[in-house]
C-alpha cells in the first residue's frame, strides 16, 4: 500500500517574455522560495530534488540542473532530472510524488523551468534545424481534422482564447495580460497555421514552478491546507505510424482512465470540479475534453460554446489562464498540477473556483504522444 | 536503507562499444532491448514501466530522445518516462516505481553516441554558463586539475594512474564489449606525452557509441524470470556542489554517502565496477568507498575501456549483475557518475540469493 502524498507548498515566478532581471538560478529560486515559504519550510528541510525542463538546447546549457544544484541547496541530496518534452513539468511532479509514495523520501522539492529568452524556442522545437513547422504547424492538421470530424463552428477556438486570457487577468503570475481581448480581435489576428491565429496561440515565456511534496504526516501537519495526490499516471506512444489517431491519442485516453480508476472517478464530467489542461493552442481545450473522455465524441466543443468551461461554469477549465497565457515550456506541465493544487487548497485567490475539491491536472508533449496526468483532492478519498 | 530489497535484475544486454557506430542510436537500442527482454523471458507487452536515459545535446538534436521510443516498442501505449541522465538513473527511477507494488516488471535502457560530435565541446557546455563555460573549461582540463590536486596531496603518483589504465585495458581483453584493450607496459605509457598535464592519453576514456538495456522484476516474478536474479539490496545517489573550486576534488564525499545509504560501508566485496572515466578517479573512488586493497575492480575494463556516455553507468551495473547471474560472484557494487569531476554519484549494491 503506497504512502499518501500531499502538496504542501506551491510557488511560481511571474512569467514574462524576458526575465532579464534574474539569472537562471535566480528564476528558479524565485519559484522555489515561494513554494518553501508556502510550506513554511526551508531548503534544509528538503530530502531530495526532482528537476524538469524541456530540451537543454532551448537555453544552450547541457544538463543545467548540475550547476543549479548549488542554488537549490542540493548538495548531499539526491537529484533527478526528468525530460519528457512538453509534458515534462507534469512528469516531474509525478516522479516527485513517486519518491514520497514509495517511502524513499518524506519531503521532495519538484521544480520545473524554462528561460526561453536565452535561446530560440522555435528553432529548438524544430529539432534544432531551420525551416521548422513549429509546434502549431504540427498540431494544425489534427485540429482541422477535429473540426471536420465534429462539425465544430470556427469560433470555438476564439472563445477558448478569450476565456483563458480573461482568466489570466485574475492570475498575478500570468504572462499575457490582454484586458481588451475580444472574439473579433482574435478572429482578425494574423493566421499562423490554419486555423490557428496569433491570438489563440501560446506565448513564449521565461518562468519556473515549484511544489513541495510530503508524506501523509507532512500533509496532516502542514501550515496550510494540503492538496492530496489521489492519482498520477504517465503514458507514451509512438508519434508516427500508420493507423495512428493523433486527434484522439490512445495514450491520452489510457492515461486518463488510469487516473480516474485510481481516484475512484467513474463520471469525470460530474466528479471533477476543475481541470487544468495543457492547452497551448485554443482548439486543444475541446480536443482534450473529448480525448480524456470528459465529453463524448463531438461534444467537447459544445461545452466550450455553452460556457461550461468558464470559471463560473459547470466544468471550469484553466482558471489560471493556462498555457495560452503563460508558457515556459519546461514549467507549463507542472503549472497545471500546481494550479490544480491551489484550487483544492482554496488558495487560488481571484481565480479560485468556488467549492473546488477535486481537480484534474494534465500535461502533454511531443507529437501529442506523452501524457502526464493527476487527480488532486482537498481530502483523501 | 530506503526501499525494499526484493527488486532484481533479471535480464540485460549491451552493444559492443565502438569509436563510431554505423548504426544510429535507435538502431543500437532496438536489438539491445530485444535481447534483454528475451534473456528475461519477458514479452515487451508485459512490461509494467519503462524508463530511458540519454542526452539530447550529445546527439545534437533537441527531442532526440523521442526517437528512442521505437526501441521501447511504445505501441500499444506504455507507462514510460525519461531522464536526461545516464541510464543508471533511469534504473533508479524504475526501481522507485516498482516500490509501489502495483507492477512487477520494468524495462530500462541507456544510450549515447559520442561519435557525431566533439565531446570536449559538448561537455564544455555542461558547466555553469555564467562563471565557468565562458572560461572555455573543458572536461579533460577539469579532470587534469583534479589529477594535479591528487598528486600534490601525495595521494597518488603518475605511476598509479598508469597502472590503473594498464590494468583496466588488460582486463578488457576478456570483455567482448570493450573498445580499448591490450597489454600495455606501464613504463612505456609513462613516456607518452601529456594531453593535459598530468593526464596522458591512457588516462582518458575512449570516445564511444553504445547502448545497454536492463529488465527489472520484483519478488516472485524475478524468481520466475531468472535462474539467478541479481538482487538490488541498496541503491542511492547524491550530488555535490557544482563549482569545482568549492569542494575537495581529491575525495568523493557523495560516493561515500551514497554507498553508506546503499548499505556498503567499506570492507570485502566480490567485485566493484566503478565509473572512473579518468584513471585518477579510480584512486579517489576506491578510497571514497573504502574498498580493501586487492578488491576486484573493473574486471570489465571499466570506463577506460569503453565510455558510451549515458550508458557507461548502467553498463557498470550490468557487469556486476552478469557476474552474479553467472554464479561467479555473490555480492558486488556498481558506481555511476554524472556531471564532471565526480559531481553526482550513485552506488548500487547487488547480491545473488
Amino acid at each position: 500500500m503506497a504512502e499518501r502524498c500531499a502538496v504542501v507548498g506551491v510557488g511560481q515566478t511571474h512569467h514574462k517574455k524576458t526575465r532579464d532581471d534574474k539569472s537562471i538560478p535566480g528564476l528558479l529560486r524565485e519559484a522555489a522560495q515561494r513554494a518553501l515559504d508556502d510550506a513554511e519550510m526551508t531548503y534544509a528541510d528538503i530530502d531530495a530534488l526532482v528537476i524538469g525542463k524541456a530540451p537543454d538546447a532551448f537555453e544552450g546549457i547541457v544538463q543545467p540542473e548540475l550547476f543549479l544544484a548549488d542554488a537549490l541547496g542540493a548538495a548531499g541530496k539526491p537529484m533527478l532530472r526528468v525530460h519528457t518534452a512538453g509534458s515534462v513539468g507534469g512528469s516531474t511532479f509525478v516522479v516527485g510524488a513517486h519518491l514520497v509514495e514509495s517511502r524513499i523520501h518524506e519531503r521532495v522539492l519538484a521544480i520545473s523551468w524554462e528561460k526561453q529568452s536565452e535561446g530560440n524556442a522555435q528553432w529548438g522545437l524544430a529539432g534544432g534545424r531551420s525551416r521548422g513547422i513549429g509546434a502549431g504547424g504540427a498540431f494544425a492538421p489534427w485540429i482541422r481534422a477535429y473540426i471536420e470530424q465534429t462539425g465544430a463552428p470556427e469560433y470555438i477556438g476564439w472563445q477558448v482564447a478569450v476565456k483563458d486570457r480573461l482568466n489570466a487577468l485574475k492570475n498575478p503570475y500570468a504572462h499575457l495580460r490582454i484586458p481588451d481581448i475580444t472574439i473579433e480581435k482574435v478572429k482578425e489576428s494574423a493566421m499562423l497555421w490554419d486555423p490557428l491565429r496569433f491570438l489563440e496561440s501560446c506565448p513564449s515565456s521565461d518562468g519556473a514552478c515549484a511544489v513541495v511534496l510530503t508524506d501523509e504526516a507532512g500533509g496532516k501537519k502542514a501550515a496550510k491546507p494540503p492538496a492530496w495526490v489521489e492519482a498520477t499516471a504517465v503514458r507514451s506512444e509512438l508519434g508516427v505510424f500508420p493507423g495512428r489517431n493523433p486527434v484522439r491519442p490512445q495514450a491520452g485516453v489510457e492515461c486518463a482512465h488510469d487516473v480516474y480508476r485510481q481516484a475512484g472517478i467513474s463520471v469525470p464530467r460530474q466528479e471533477i470540479d476543475v481541470a487544468e489542461l495543457y492547452v497551448p493552442f485554443s482548439w486543444y481545450e475541446p480536443m482534450w475534453l473529448e480525448g480524456h473522455d470528459i465529453a463524448g465524441p463531438g461534444e467537447g466543443w459544445k461545452m466550450v460554446e455553452s460556457g461550461d468551461t468558464e470559471i463560473t461554469g459547470s466544468f471550469p477549465v484553466n482558471p489560471s489562464g493556462g498555457v495560452l497565457s503563460s508558457n515556459p515550456i519546461g514549467a507549463s506541465g507542472m503549472l497545471r498540477f500546481a494550479e490544480a493544487a491551489l484550487q483544492v487548497r482554496g488558495l487560488a485567490g481571484e481565480h479560485q473556483v468556488d467549492g473546488a475539491r477535486t481537480a484534474l491536472a494534465q500535461a502533454y508533449g511531443g507529437g501529442a504522444q506523452y501524457f502526464a496526468m493527476g487527480v488532486l483532492r482537498s481530502q483523501p478519498a | 536503507m530506503a526501499g525494499t530489497s526484493d527488486i532484481a535484475i533479471v535480464g540485460f544486454a549491451q552493444t559492443k562499444s565502438v569509436r563510431a557506430a554505423a548504426d544510429g542510436e535507435v538502431q543500437l537500442l532496438v536489438p539491445t532491448v530485444a535481447e534483454a527482454l528475451e534473456r528475461a523471458n519477458l514479452d515487451r507487452r508485459e512490461v509494467g514501466f519503462t524508463c530511458a536515459g540519454s542526452c539530447d545535446y550529445l546527439t545534437g538534436g533537441p527531442f532526440a530522445f523521442v526517437q528512442n521510443l521505437e526501441a521501447a516498442g511504445a505501441w500499444p501505449p506504455i507507462s514510460e518516462s525519461h531522464v536526461e541522465m545516464d541510464g543508471a538513473w533511469a534504473l533508479y527511477e524504475a526501481w522507485v516505481r516498482l516500490q509501489h507494488g502495483d507492477i512487477d516488471t520494468a524495462l530500462v535502457f541507456g544510450s549515447g553516441k559520442s561519435s557525431p560530435s566533439k565531446p570536449h565541446e559538448v561537455w564544455a557546455q555542461q558547466l555553469d554558463p555564467y562563471f565557468l563555460a565562458p572560461l572555455g573549461v573543458d572536461p579533460v582540463t577539469l579532470a587534469g586539475l583534479q589529477a594535479r590536486m591528487l598528486l600534490d596531496a601525495g595521494k597518488a603518483t603518475e605511476l598509479d594512474f598508469a597502472e590503473v589504465a594498464a590494468r583496466s585495458r588488460r582486463a578488457a581483453q576478456d570483455n567482448p564489449n570493450a573498445q580499448v584493450s591490450g597489454d600495455f607496459d606501464v613504463d612505456a605509457l609513462l613516456k607518452e606525452p601529456y594531453v593535459r598535464a598530468p593526464l596522458r592519453r591512457h588516462d582518458l576514456p575512449p570516445i564511444s557509441d553504445g547502448a545497454v538495456a536492463v529488465v527489472l522484476a520484483r519478488g516472485d516474478k524475478a524468481r520466475q524470470l531468472a535462474e539467478r536474479p541479481a538482487w538490488i539490496r541498496g541503491i542511492d545517489h547524491r550530488i555535490e556542489v557544482h563549482q569545482p573550486g568549492m569542494r575537495d576534488l581529491t575525495t568523493s564525499s557523495s560516493t561515500t554517502l551514497a554507498a553508506r545509504k546503499a548499505g556498503y560501508d567499506g570492507g570485502p566485496i566480490d567485485v566493484a565496477e566503478l565509473s572512473a572515466t579518468f584513471s585518477p578517479q579510480e584512486v579517489i573512488l576506491r578510497e571514497a568507498l573504502g574498498l580493501p586493497a586487492g578488491t576486484n575492480v573493473n574486471p570489465s575494463g571499466g570506463a577506460l575501456a569503453a565510455n558510451p556516455v549515458m550508458a557507461t553507468g548502467l553498463i557498470r551495473i550490468v557487469e556486476v549483475a552478469q557476474r552474479i547471474a553467472d554464479g561467479d560472484v555473490n555480492r558486488g557494487l556498481a558506481h555511476a557518475t554524472g556531471g564532471q569531476v565526480l559531481q553526482h554519484n550513485m552506488v548500487c549494491v547487488m547480491e545473488g540469493e
